[in-house]
């Protein structure tokens, strides 16, 4: 894991300095709220519905035990003892008071954790696959990447006002985990004769107006990738739209002026700016990626696992849900679900994050992902330690088997919290799943991602969701609308609405009606839900969803 | 005729706190909407706004709430500010009306 440089810490240490006077300028008048608003958002404090949030980058997903264990003090010392994980791989802090906030954002500089750009108009936490360095798929491991992809755009003077904000996800795998054809810069990493590069996708996204992205590059030599970052951005910075908020992100920019003329700006800035970059950033990175070497692993006989997974049928069932393939055969890729049916899809308690921590250290060395599922990845576990893990995570409500299925649902905080939202998530997510649990249907039904955002800006990702719900206010009352067949996947796709949306009390039935459908229809139990929707179409789901207007128009 | 003015309160969030407060007759701020300043008429509603956000030290983002008035007490007409009130539904102790109780 990357350790931050003395240059990271007296950065870190003076911008902290810089907010904590910019706090008390605020509190004594000096500073109008007109004035503070974009300084506070700079260093991730949102002001909610309930009260301030703090939100905390965990750089592309990676936690060490230490600094899990910081962002449980946190929670404890200066929340109500639980954070939110969210659908960027950051963590919120949902209570914190003004004056509090300069001493947290210490606390997370003594564990190399900060909070700046998690808002603004700048480049965000860049996200990565939550697998990345455990992952048997993996061509490389995109992390060294994206940690210098932090370092160039934290404080990038040029970027700081951008006409919106800038979200880049990164994957060293074929298969897709990281959504990277929804987000401003998607960067897959790709090989040809031989050596590691990106396909570069640009101009994805989903709120308001949801796109895929586009390739703009097919394969982009990995020296070559800051300064070409950096001519994609510069070419936005300037031609994105500032005139009209909703129309300034680059998937806009994009499609206005389409691909090709973007590609031709790209890569008259990139010749520009391309003899500039000589080499520092390569000597940074081979740095860098000396960090990020694999742990030292030692073989471990499998039989422990074997044993448990013939015996126990919970632990055979969790093991079937949460584990995936890892680089080594005796090792596995373990997501915890923090998806405990009926629970806050993404809190955590400081008592539940402390645990992980110690897990991590015993049985994972000492490392932890946050998935933008929300949910808390030990990248590397020898199976033989498995049913061990397992029966510490049940004791701690964090055992749930339910990784990929129905109620492994993301879901926005919607409007319990956000100021933005127009309708709740949480408690759609929370009935949903424990209704799918009464039903003990879930795992005959198989993988399904359900998705919810309380409004149009899809924090929640409901576009991707082989079910989406996005929950609107219609003449002030909560109203849901569903769509089918969204993948986030390297297959990604949006998903397409069903027709008139539902009330509060009806999108659990509806959504249940859309299941059973399925389950009916499918042609065998191996076809998933997002195959019989391909294969079957929107038809039957309609008439599952609206049975009056098959009554009508049978009549 | 003119559209028949909604009563209103103004409310805002504290500026340490973070909370939720709204706005009395006595330019003070208060945790209990029972006891915010009910607006009847829309100049003074506005002329009270100003007076609010001229408290910029004390609060952030004061406006306008619509509410229904039921024995002289007023309530939320939209469920927005309906959450506003009672606090999150994931953690109802966490919200203001569980801490009153």
């Amino acid at each position: 894991m990357y350790r931050y440089s003395e240059f990271d810490d007296a950065f870190l240490a003076a911008r902290n300095a810089q907010f904590r006077a910019q706090v008390a300028r605020r509190i004594d008048g000096s500073l109008t709220e007109d004035e503070f608003k974009p300084l506070r958002l700079m260093n991730g404090l949102y002001l909610q519905l309930h009260a301030y949030m703090l939100r905390v980058a965990v750089p592309y997903g990676t936690l060490s035990g230490a600094q899990m264990r910081q962002l449980a003090l946190l929670a404890e010392k200066w929340d109500k003892g639980y954070g939110h994980f969210t659908t960027r791989q950051n963590i919120q802090y949902n209570w914190p008071k003004l004056n509090d906030v300069p001493d947290m954002l210490d606390a997370l500089a003594e564990v190399g954790l900060h909070a700046i750009q998690t808002s603004g108009n700048t480049i965000r936490n860049v996200t990565a696959d939550h697998f990345a360095g455990a992952a048997a798929d993996e061509i490389a491991d995109p992390r060294p990447v994206a940690e210098l992809i932090r370092q160039w755009s934290t404080d990038h003077p040029e970027f700081q006002f951008l006409p919106r904000k800038f979200k880049i996800a990164i994957t060293g795998s074929e298969h897709d985990r990281a959504v990277t054809r929804a987000h401003d810069i998607g960067l897959r990493m790709v090989e040809q004769d031989g050596a590691a590069g990106f396909e570069v996708i640009v101009g994805g996204g989903l709120g308001r107006t949801p796109m895929i992205g586009k390739v703009i590059k097919d394969f982009l030599p990995k020296a070559d990738l800051l300064p070409y970052l950096e001519a994609i951005v510069a070419v936005y910075n300037v031609l994105g739209r500032r005139d009209n908020k909703y129309k300034a992100r680059i998937k806009i920019t994009v499609h206005e002026n389409g691909i090709e003329k973007i590609r031709e700006l790209v890569e008259a800035k990139y010749a520009e700016i391309r003899p500039a970059f000589t080499g520092i950033d390569q000597q940074m990175l081979a740095g860098i990626e000396a960090q990020f070497a694999l742990p030292d692993f030692t073989d471990r006989d499998t039989q422990p696992y074997d044993v448990a997974y013939k015996n126990d049928p919970v632990f055979r069932a969790w093991a079937d849900t949460n584990l995936t393939a890892h680089k080594r055969d005796d090792h596995a890729i373990v997501t915890v679900s923090v998806k405990a049916h009926g629970a806050t899809p993404g809190d955590a308690t400081a008592e539940q994050m402390r645990l992980l921590a110690d897990l991590a250290a015993q049985y994972g060395h000492d490392e932890l992902r946050i998935s933008h599922e929300q949910n808390v990845i030990i990248p590397h576990v020898a199976r033989a330690d498995l049913p061990a893990l397992h029966a510490a995570l049940k004791a701690a409500e964090l055992g749930t088997a339910n990784v990929g299925l129905i109620s492994d649902i993301i879901a926005c905080p919607g409007m319990d919290y956000c100021a933005l939202a127009t309708a709740r998530s949480i408690p759609i997510a929370q009935e949903i799943s424990n209704r799918f649990n009464e039903l003990k249907l879930e795992h005959d039904v198989g993988p399904l991602k359900l998705k919810i955002s309380g409004c149009i800006n899809a924090c929640g990702h409901h576009h991707v969701g082989h079910i989406g719900i996005l929950g609107l206010d219609r003449g002030g009352v909560e109203t849901y609308q569903i769509t089918l067949g969204g993948d986030g996947t390297e297959d990604a796709a949006l998903g397409e609405r069903t027709g008139p949306g539902f009330s509060y009390e009806e999108i659990t039935p509806a959504i249940e009606r859309i299941v059973l459908a399925y389950l009916e229809q499918r042609d065998s139990a191996e076809e998933t839900f997002l195959q019989a929707y391909r294969r079957l179409g929107l038809a039957p789901f309609k008439a599952a969803l609206y049975p009056e207007a098959n009554e009508k128009n049978a009549a | 005729m003119p559209r028949p003015f909604t009563p209103k309160v103004i409310t805002a969030n504290a500026l340490l706190e973070g909370d939720v407060i709204w706005f009395t007759s006595k330019d003070e701020w208060t945790r209990d909407m029972a006891a915010a300043e009910i607006l009847t008429d829309e100049a003074h509603a506005t002329l009270r706004l100003l007076d609010a956000e001229r408290q910029q030290n004390q609060v952030v983002g004061a406006y306008l709430a619509d509410v229904n008035i039921d024995g002289g007490t007023p309530a939320p007409t939209h469920f927005r500010e309906e959450f506003r009130l009672r606090g999150p539904s994931n953690y109802p102790s966490h919200g203001r009306a569980a801490a009153e109780v």
